[in-house]
């Protein structure tokens, strides 16, 4: 399906990286040319779709290493084709789903079925990931190796949702998947530290009697678990990195010279603790919001490079689940289509980083980290042609009803956010165009398939 | 104020327009017919999803003597226990003409979260959400308060405040509704608040808020006559954080700070500015022989029935001020 050829499209005008205008085409799934060329070249071909794109920014498509798609288990949250219809809209070619679903994604069945149903959507490209542990629970390995050699072919392994906590079974688990040539994502939560926790504890919490949830249950297991990737040589991933603390462990450990990534999620970027004094489950998330000191390290973390990548942790909720008492409700935000403008914000509104370092962060990076070799490309001639085209300079006012997602909790609701996603290419499809959903893949390349039977 | 859900969002002048009234209703629970007309015709929903017999009883007899129809709600035996919704069970109180919700919830902030909702109109009264506040537990304990303060100055209690006194909390700071609420509600009035537990027992950041904090009772106490508390407020120690996760046992908390037999006699020595006896409170109900001891339960000084017939008066107030203020919307 990769390979599967679409109509060519001829971008004029666009800011790549959001540097001088080039015109680009884009032709049987890739980058054909660059410059002056495109012009030249789609003029030799039969079917060209134009699009004006002077002052939008072309980016390589982002990719989201934490995604929650719920199906299977929880269709009423989200499924796979809703959740890939979000993340094109949100500009996103890749995403990766987590595996806390119900089964849990630990077996090849499951990992497989959610490739499946990723390619049938063919808005997004979905990859599985796989657990770590049978069935989450952090007791035993999950068949690490079946999900590897599936047509999945997983590489990623989380139990985000729970912390591989058990520092022995952490331990084999970073020296089991370099067996696969893979790499643990761990959800860094001491679940001792934070029993029954339902907020970032500090000054907010101590006046809202709220239980704690402190910095230092992520910190320690992140301290520790730099020590064990670096013992085994393995690669360890850091999911939602939250706390200050966090921050300056990992720097201390890439300054060791230790195989280890991190994310920070958009709202950790933007919101701080201060908002659940409303007591509006909508803020509610694991790890929770952290205090403004948090955020402002965390921006510089991920300007200096410290923090590698952006991760949405887009985690839908039906509407029961937050429309309750704050400790009965469920943890977690809409992530997918509110990220890019969040990001902008944070970060290039604020002079923290170019669109050369956005594009790492969000697409380059993610990309490596999973060693994806046809996402995060250069936009350069003979490249996949999965790119987006951003109106830096639209504002938009969030409103979670008009999402493609089947999730309403958007911490940023009512919020007026700058820029917005303006056309998504999948393998040289645009999946969205004037910002809204156009066609999946997967129709294209059967119309393709139909007329090319036509013609012969 | 259309709603009381913590005492932070009281201003001085109406935690002194609440005390006052709450006098006035005080005199009315001296008369024979202990009843007022104002609230007749308005129902008074009594919405606890928790038990506590001893706040839905004074807040029953509350809205009785202003001539209010109760109901009472139970999380136990009713719907709730079938998995009904707080939304859903709200809007069946609405539907059926509630106006006013006291509501007792396990949860921190839920009657924050009923009042900011479009779940109902009716004004809501918090009696207790989980460990962040119960405003009304403070208000009588300050009514409690300014009486024997006020009584000291030969003063009459009407339009004063607490400024000067000091007030010492001793306890579980950490899980305490009563405390949080005593705490915002006693800086309001002008009181000088100190704070004495165990550090396992003191939330984080405790160093912020505007109070002394001590670890030993015995240094809160001071040394010489004059230079203790004017009030202690013992707080109940729940028995499930005894189990040695918070302090090692019962007895070493008791020896430690406990309203012991010995501390009892401290107090007993100290006299205040105008030469009066310290007060001791207990939000009830008492571990006596843990937290306080059988003697300094039964003490003259002990406000803890005081406590009681104030509740009744206090809560009188709220719902008086809450609801003849408000005209039912009917639309």
């Amino acid at each position: 399906m990769r390979s599967t050829p679409t109509a060519a499209t001829l971008i004029l005008g666009a800011l790549p990286y959001g540097e001088a205008p080039e015109d680009v085409l884009i032709a049987e799934g890739r980058i054909a040319a660059v410059g002056p060329d495109a012009r030249i070249q789609a003029e030799q071909l039969q079917e060209v779709t134009t699009i004006e794109a002077a002052g939008l920014i072309m980016l390589p498509g982002m990719v989201d290493l934490h995604t929650h798609l719920r199906e299977p288990g929880r269709e009423d949250a989200e499924t796979v084709e809703t959740g890939s219809r979000a993340a094109a809209k949100g500009g996103f070619t890749a995403v990766h789903a987590m595996a806390n679903s119900s089964p849990v994604a630990d077996s090849a069945g499951v990992v497989e079925q959610v490739h499946r149903l990723g390619r049938a959507s063919g808005w997004t490209e979905v990859y599985p990931v796989g657990a770590v542990t049978v069935g989450l629970a952090g007791e035993r390995l999950a068949e690490l190796g079946a999900m590897a050699e599936s047509s999945a072919q997983v590489r990623m392994f989380s139990d985000d949702g729970m912390c591989v906590h058990n520092p022995v079974l952490m331990r084999r688990a970073l020296e089991y998947v370099k067996t696969v040539d893979g790499f643990i994502a761990q959800h860094a939560q001491e679940p001792l530290l934070t029993e029954g926790a339902q907020m970032n504890e500090g000054d907010v919490s101590a006046v809202l009697g709220l239980p704690g949830w402190p910095a230092v249950a992520e910190e320690s297991i992140i301290a520790r678990d730099v020590l064990l990737a670096q013992h085994v040589g393995s690669r360890l991933h850091i999911c939602h990195v939250s706390t200050a603390g966090s921050v300056e462990i990992i720097r201390w450990a890439k300054e060791r010279g230790i195989d280890v990534t991190a994310e920070v999620t958009p709202h950790h970027l933007l919101l701080t603790d201060e908002l659940v004094r409303g007591y509006d489950p909508v803020y509610k998330v694991n790890p929770p919001l952290r205090t403004g000191a948090d955020v402002e390290a965390l921006r510089a973390g991920l300007a200096d490079g410290t923090i590698d990548i952006i991760g949405t942790d887009h985690a839908p909720h039906p509407t029961q689940a937050k429309e309750c008492e704050w400790s009965a409700a469920a943890m977690g935000m809409t992530g997918l289509e509110t990220a890019l403008p969040v990001v902008i914000k944070t970060m290039i509104s604020t002079g923290l980083m170019g669109w050369r370092r956005f594009a790492e962060v969000t697409s380059i990076k993610p990309a490596q980290i999973y060693r994806h070799a046809h996402q995060g490309r250069p936009l350069k001639p003979g490249e996949p042609a999965n790119l987006i085209l951003v109106d830096a300079g639209a504002t938009q006012t969030v409103d979670p009803a008009g999402h493609a997602s089947k999730g309403r909790n958007s911490p940023f609701r009512g919020m007026e956010l700058p820029g917005a996603v303006r056309a998504t290419f999948l393998q040289g499809h645009p999946v969205v165009l004037d910002g809204e959903l156009n066609s999946p893949l997967s129709e294209a390349a059967a119309r393709a398939a139909e007329q090319s039977q036509v013609q012969s | 104020m259309r709603h009381l859900l913590s005492t932070a969002d009281l201003s001085h002048a109406q935690a002194l327009s609440i005390l006052d009234t709450a006098e006035e209703m005080a005199a009315v629970s001296t008369r024979e017919v202990k009843k007022l007309p104002t609230l007749r015709g308005r129902t008074v929903v009594n919405l606890f999803f928790e038990d506590s017999t001893r706040t839905r009883i004074s807040f029953e007899a509350a809205a009785k003597r202003l001539s209010a129809d109760v109901m009472n709600f139970s999380a136990k035996g009713s719907s709730v226990s079938k998995g009904e919704s707080l939304k859903d069970t709200v809007q069946t109180l609405e539907a059926i003409g509630a106006d006013a919700i006291v509501m007792r919830h396990w949860a921190s902030g839920a009657a924050a979260q009923l009042a900011a909702s479009d779940w109902t109109d009716c004004a809501v009264i918090n009696a207790g959400d989980g460990t962040h506040e119960h405003p009304t537990q403070a208000l009588l304990d300050a009514l409690t308060l300014r009486r024997g303060w006020s009584a000291a100055q030969g003063q009459d209690p009407r339009g004063t405040d607490l400024t000067g006194m000091r007030v010492l909390i001793v306890g579980d700071i950490l899980h305490s509704r009563v405390a949080r609420s005593n705490i915002w509600l006693l800086r309001t009035l002008g009181a000088d608040v100190g704070l004495v537990a165990p550090a396992t027992l003191l939330p984080v950041g405790v160093e912020k808020w505007p109070v002394n904090v001590y670890y030993s009772l015995d240094e809160a106490l001071g040394s010489g006559p004059e230079a203790g508390p004017d009030a202690i407020m013992m707080l109940r120690v729940q028995a499930e954080r005894m189990g040695g996760a918070y302090f090692p046992t019962a007895a070493e908390y008791t020896r430690r700070w406990g309203l012991t037999d010995e501390r009892l006699a401290r107090l007993e020595a100290h006299r205040g500015a105008a030469g009066q006896r310290p007060m001791i409170l207990h939000p009830g109900p008492m571990n006596r022989g843990v937290e306080i001891s059988a003697a300094a339960a039964d003490s003259p000084m002990n406000q803890v029935l005081d406590q009681v017939s104030h509740g009744v008066s206090v809560r009188m107030a709220v719902l008086h001020l809450l609801l003849s203020s408000s005209e039912r919307n009917t639309a």
